[in-house]
């Protein structure tokens, strides 16, 4: 999903940074906050941003012929809420950007948008809905429809700066659609499964920390995302 | 549960195999090229005009400093999340432990 270095016009470009800075400071904020209020979940919140660094250094092979990765950006997302993902999706762009020449400076904001924003929050949307079909069931839809949302917000970023000469955005999204979506299918797939294991395991060995995120509470009692205050 | 994640992992396995045994590349110019590329490709197909105005500050001299660098972030973030996931599995056998052994 990574739009190439240069490759949105310049005002394309400056929107979607202007669109990324907002998110990545409430993120920030956020994380400041839960790293504060619950400083024992701090390396759990590391392992959620290294979840989303191993998963989008895979590039696995799909149906299609042709190879892209997973995002990894739902576990954090259903963990701590999505806003931290913005931060820390964006860490795991800049070190591709600038390390791999994969994905770019330029393009870094309309990235983040996809992978670190409306990504995790699809994830996030997804696992409240789905919650009451079970935990397994509703963590897999949330990663799976995170990853496949990243991917249809790329297409739609490029089928904008570059419309079909003749169809326009459509026919665009159509032809941009095309070459991530059927490719990335399977791949959203092997997300979900991945991500509801390293649940299944947080959720056998790392009950603590669960807990003090109000992982359950929150999802048994459906109410707002808001962490509880540290009983610690 | 260590049942069901294994049965998960085989079909994480599966699924990514499955498009190498499968004749999926015939006719393609490059077999599993990334999609991210692909798109790229298809941008200066339909708009040949378009220059990028902007190009990577640094780009990985080879393949090989490219794959040396892809392997570093993947090591890098199992690294800390395997540390994670066996610190806390030892903490909750040690309290296990804890709790069923009698005290004097």
């Amino acid at each position: 999903m990574h739009i190439m270095e240069g490759f949105l016009p310049p005002l394309h470009a400056a929107a979607w940074t202007a669109v990324a800075i907002p998110f990545l400071v409430v993120g920030a904020r956020r994380i400041t906050r839960i790293t504060s209020e619950h400083p024992r979940t701090k390396l759990l919140l590391a392992s959620a941003g290294a979840f989303a660094f191993v998963l989008s250094a895979l590039k696995i092979p799909s149906v299609t012929g042709s190879c892209s990765h997973p995002t990894g950006t739902a576990l954090g997302s259903i963990l701590f809420g999505p806003s931290v993902m913005a931060v820390l999706g964006a860490i795991v762009l800049l070190f591709q950007a600038l390390l791999l020449a994969h994905g770019g400076l330029t393009t870094l904001g309309a990235n983040i948008v996809a992978m670190a924003v409306v990504g995790p929050w699809v994830a996030y949307g997804c696992f409240r809905l789905t919650r009451p079909l079970g935990l397994g069931i509703a963590v897999f839809l949330a990663a799976m429809l995170g990853d496949l949302a990243t991917y249809l917000v790329t297409a739609a970023q490029l089928a904008l700066a570059f419309p079909d000469p003749v169809r326009g955005f459509l026919g665009a999204l159509a032809k941009f659609g095309g070459v991530f979506a059927f490719t990335q299918v399977p791949l959203a797939v092997i997300e979900g499964l991945l991500t509801v294991i390293v649940v299944n395991v947080l959720n056998q060995y790392s009950r603590n920390d669960l807990d003090e995120l109000g992982f359950h509470d929150r999802v048994r009692a459906g109410s707002s995302a808001a962490l509880k205050p540290s009983t610690a | 549960m260590k049942r069901i994640n294994l049965i998960l992992l085989g079909l994480v396995v599966a699924i990514a195999t499955l498009p190498l045994l499968l004749p999926v590349t015939r006719g393609l110019a490059e077999p599993f090229a990334g999609a991210d590329a692909q798109a790229q490709a298809a941008i200066t197909r339909a708009h040949p005009d378009y220059r990028p105005w902007f190009s990577p500050l640094w780009k990985p001299p080879g393949g090989e400093i490219e794959s040396f660098l892809f392997a570093l972030q993947a090591a890098l973030g199992a690294g800390l999340l395997g540390y994670y996931l066996g610190l806390r599995r030892g903490q909750a056998q040690r309290r296990r432990a804890d709790t069923t052994d009698v005290p004097d």
